[in-house]
């Protein structure tokens, strides 16, 4: 039972240092031992992506993994997805305009799914999106408007970078 | 004076904190030596506890206690869980007990509840518990369950059958007589259960000292949560204080006081320590209540010119173990039957019967979506007999515009007769035609056959109850540093109150609704609540809040008059200041009322003026005001695999005037999604002894991002008389319609085949076998 590891690992860019017990899952080690409850537990096996956080550069369900499995590796959840001001990043922001999120719940799912997703694919179509949101469920919105905020985010990331370029 | 923000599309003031992670959901509250609950489950449908053995799980380190119903502190132990809405046609009230006592009534019921200091090691004590049962005989079918010498769902009932009540309108036996055509159908109508993403949770805490129970849940009204707990308990109104923050979805279930809820609150008080229960997804599809299944067996009668003389027939409702929610649903779905149609003559036996599964609660619809879909496809088999354009059906049996406010003849479940306030229904649905083309779609259908796809159009009108009673309530306060604060019994799930709320006060109080806090859910801020459920807050909440804002507004003429002496009439509210109108310096700013109105320590407060720059209004509407919708929709079938596509959803909603376009939109969408699932996957399997089968989002199927199309929408406004802003409910009325106009346009897809579909979900398997017994018949 008290089988416990150290592990380090990194999560939005600061480091921690922990002893666990081995059969923690990432998902609460992060919520309760380092009490970023930004991500969240929908259902436990894998299903509705509510857990879903980037490990090193690729989105993985937090509900699946160990926290030892961690070990060593970057995390980002969605607190760390906000620009170093503190200001919503554009993916955020264009949940808020489009009405991407009613009760939030799946929000910080979305949110990595797509910060990966219009990373690898600046200019996805409504279909791209569809598909790759189907890691994701959501009861309220109909999925619509998240499709449109993934839209719009990425039409605005790559005016940013022709500005930029 | 103007509506600035009332009719605006602006943002919402919830998302800042949702979209960076700082939401506050009921999983997120840690408090000071907080331990963990785990509950131990009935693993049969029914059965009787004949010993429980704690032992082995006590020995485990880091348990703390383990309650089972010999446990729970009185008056608890000796009391029932309360029946929320009592009826006197409810022969048998079954209200579960706080854990169960000597019986279990479906597989999942609770039957001891174990504290430990990690979630971890409660789970692995749970698994330790050793329970000695002797299994019963379930009833498992509500059709079943209602027959002389079915197995007893419980011990001590004269039957199954919760109650028997008769739905009457007119002479309908003459009009069958009479008739020129009757036809038949039955109905097998199934609506699974809410899927919230938050799975529900509770942590409770006793401070033995002050004697007072502190409550964080997932819910959808806390007051009427903190009803319960001083039920269970004989405490008093200061001893109990629920709070509910952000929650992930309700959809109606987390309406229900749970029998969890109750000891989770005994565990804190033997322990004396925090202890927090949150729900998994496994307990979600065992424990979480569900719609379920209704059976309708129906007669249709009719005159020569496709006009309804009469519907007649019986209703079966599979209400579950317990009868928490009594006669609500299968009464809401006997009186949505009607819908926008003039029907003079109605007979419905309406059956309760108990079952040995999870009791059964309102889902988002509430037995709408299948009062509205027996209509629905009765209207669809009448053009089908009569050879009628399925519109040309709907507009000949249409109430009309003229006959407004229109008794129905029944009562509805308000307790007030069913009397619609206002609504078009024929332009409704000429308005949804019009946009989807529907005249030509014959035309397209038969273009599409010609290169082997099969497509179908169906459509679907619902009439919709909305805005319930008795009220919900709303003090506005002005803080003495000036900022506005409103307080509410309701309980948004996702629906974006502090939002739509803060946009009805900022215009009477001439600031922005970002200035305007609204909070939520936290009886400690105004005594009387009754939540959010039944499409009722924009109806309830917003009236009240529009009630106490003009009192508001003018208790801070009142003032600033007497300070800058001047007429209140010369007095215009501006960026949180009152200033005399066009003369810019001369003014008080809301800081400096506020805090004269609280008045100074020692000195007399002038006769006429009560404390504080505050109002409070409870609304209370006469009765639901009827919301109205049209659906279309289009579908794709694959003959082969029995895949339907859903390639277009038109929705034209009337919910009076909208408070914020971009909200109500994502309700109705929204909605619509529920709906496809409700149509196309979602559906909870149970075996013959009772055991659910689908107890995994791999076994039961959400609709996913790929599963729904861009939904269309079109608005027409036809404000409520019932009430001060004209609004009605939008919740629900995406949901409701869709169910039936998609089925409608799987049928119309497979009209080569004869298809007559009178089930929800219709599965591919189902279609498959249309096809093949079309073929072999052939």
């Amino acid at each position: 039972m008290s089988d416990t590891r150290k592990i380090a690992v990194t999560v939005n860019g600061k480091r921690h240092e922990a002893e666990v017990e081995s059969r923690l899952l990432l998902v609460d080690f992060l919520r309760h031992t380092l009490d970023l409850t930004g991500t969240h537990v929908g259902c436990e096996h894998g299903v509705c992506g509510a857990c879903t956080v980037m490990v090193d550069g690729h989105s993985a369900r937090s509900c699946l993994m160990f926290a030892v499995q961690a070990n060593g590796k970057s995390i980002t959840t969605i607190e760390g997805l906000t620009q170093a001001d503190g200001k919503l990043s554009i993916l955020q922001e264009a949940f808020q305009n489009n009405h991407g999120l009613q009760c939030g719940f799946c929000t910080p799912g979305m949110l990595i799914t797509l910060s990966e997703h219009l990373r690898d694919n600046p200019d996805p179509t409504e279909e791209d999106l569809r598909e790759v949101l189907t890691g994701n469920l959501c009861r309220c919105t109909g999925y619509q408007a998240i499709v449109a905020a993934g839209l719009d985010a990425a039409q605005k990331m790559r005016d940013a970078n022709a500005e930029n370029a | 004076m103007g509506m600035k923000f009332f009719g605006a599309s602006v943002l919402r003031k919830e998302d800042p904190a949702l979209l960076t992670g700082k939401g506050r959901y009921v999983d997120d509250v840690k408090l000071p030596g907080m331990l963990h609950a785990a509950f131990v489950r009935s693993p049969y449908a029914h059965a009787l506890i004949k010993s429980i053995d704690k032992s082995a799980a006590l020995a485990l380190p880091g348990v703390v206690a383990i309650l089972t119903h010999d446990d729970l502190p009185e008056p608890m132990r000796s009391r029932r869980l309360p029946l929320y809405v009592p009826h006197p046609a409810i022969k048998q009230t079954f209200m579960p007990w706080v854990l169960a006592k000597d019986e279990t009534c479906f597989a999942g019921e609770a039957i001891a509840i174990v504290v430990a200091e990690s979630r971890y090691i409660a789970e692995d004590a749970a698994a330790l518990v050793e329970i000695d049962y002797d299994v019963l005989p379930a009833s498992i079918d509500p059709r079943e369950a209602i027959v002389e010498g079915a197995a007893l769902a419980q011990q001590g009932a004269v039957n199954n059958i919760v109650t028997q009540v008769p739905v009457k309108i007119g002479d309908t036996d003459k009009a069958f007589a009479q008739a020129a055509h009757v036809f038949r159908e039955q109905f097998a109508l199934h609506r699974g259960g809410p899927f919230f993403m938050e799975c529900r949770g509770v942590v409770a805490d006793w401070d033995a000292h002050t004697e007072q129970l502190t409550v964080h849940a997932s819910s959808q009204g806390s007051h009427r949560f903190k009803r319960t707990f001083i039920d269970l308990l004989d405490l008093a109104d200061n001893q109990v204080r629920v709070i509910t923050n952000d929650v992930g979805g309700g959809f109606g279930p987390k309406g229900s006081f749970y029998v969890e809820y109750g000891a989770l609150a005994a565990a804190t008080m033997v322990v004396g320590k925090p202890v927090k229960w949150i729900e998994d997804r496994r307990e979600n599809f065992v424990a979480t209540q569900q719609e379920r299944d209704q059976y309708w067996d129906m007669e249709v009668a009719v005159d020569e010119n496709a006009k309804l003389l009469g519907l007649r027939g019986r209703l079966v409702h599979d209400g579950g173990a317990y009868v928490t929610w009594g006669l609500v649903l299968p009464w809401i779905a006997a009186t949505s039957v009607i819908g926008p149609y003039v029907l003079p003559n109605y007979q419905l036996e309406l059956i309760v019967a108990m079952t040995n599964k999870i009791t059964c609660s309102p889902v988002r619809g509430a037995g709408r979506p299948q009062g509205c879909f027996v209509m629905e496809r009765m209207m669809d088999r009448i053009a089908q007999e009569f050879g009628l354009d399925r519109a040309e059906v709907r507009r000949r049996n249409f109430i009309q515009p003229d006959q407004f406010p229109y008794k129905v003849g029944l009562i509805f479940r308000d307790g007030r007769p069913v009397t619609y306030d206002s609504g078009d229904y024929p332009k409704s649905q000429q308005m949804a035609l019009d946009y989807m083309d529907w005249d030509n779609f014959r035309t397209r259908q038969e273009e599409a056959l010609k290169q082997g796809r099969y497509i179908g159009i169906g459509l679907s009108n619902a009439v919709e109850g909305t805005g319930l009673g008795p009220y919900e309530g709303a003090t506005i306060r002005v803080s003495t540093s000036g900022k506005i604060v409103v307080f509410t019994g309701a309980t948004p799930q996702g629906q974006s109150h502090k939002t739509t709320l803060a946009q009805i006060a900022a215009d009477h109080l001439g600031v922005s609704y970002e200035d305007v806090s609204v909070v939520t859910a936290d009886t400690a801020t105004i005594p009387f609540g009754m939540g959010t459920f039944a499409s009722r807050t924009a109806v309830n909440a917003g009236s009240s809040v529009h009630l106490a804002a003009i009192e508001v507004r003018e208790k801070i003429k009142k003032i600033a008059s007497e300070l800058l002496e001047v007429s209140p009439d010369d007095l215009e509210l501006k960026d949180g200041a009152v200033e005399v109108r066009g003369v810019p310096g001369m003014r008080k700013t809301f800081r400096e009322l506020a805090y004269n109105a609280v008045g100074l320590y020692g000195f007399s407060m002038k006769a006429d003026r009560d404390p504080g720059l505050e109002a409070t209004s409870y609304f209370k509407p006469e009765q639901s005001t009827y919301a109205n919708s049209c659906h279309v929709a289009e579908v794709e079938v694959d003959i082969e695999t029995g895949h339907v596509k859903v390639t277009r959803v038109l929705v034209n909603h009337d919910c009076g005037n909208v408070i914020n376009p971009m909200i109500v939109e994502g309700q109705i969408v929204g909605g619509v999604a529920h709906g496809i699932g409700n149509a196309l996957f979602e559906k909870l399997l149970f075996d013959e002894s009772g055991q659910p089968l689908t107890t995994s989002f791999a076994d039961y199927l959400l609709p996913m991002a790929t599963d729904v199309p861009n939904v269309e929408t079109l608005h027409t406004e036809t404000p409520s008389p019932l009430n001060p802003i004209g609004v009605k409910g939008a919740g629900e009325g995406g949901t409701i319609a869709v169910i039936a106009a998609i089925i409608s346009a799987v049928e119309d897809a497979l009209r080569p085949f004869n298809a007559r579909l009178t089930q929800m979900p219709i599965s591919p398997e189902k279609i498959v076998q249309v096809v093949l017994d079309a073929k072999g018949k052939q």
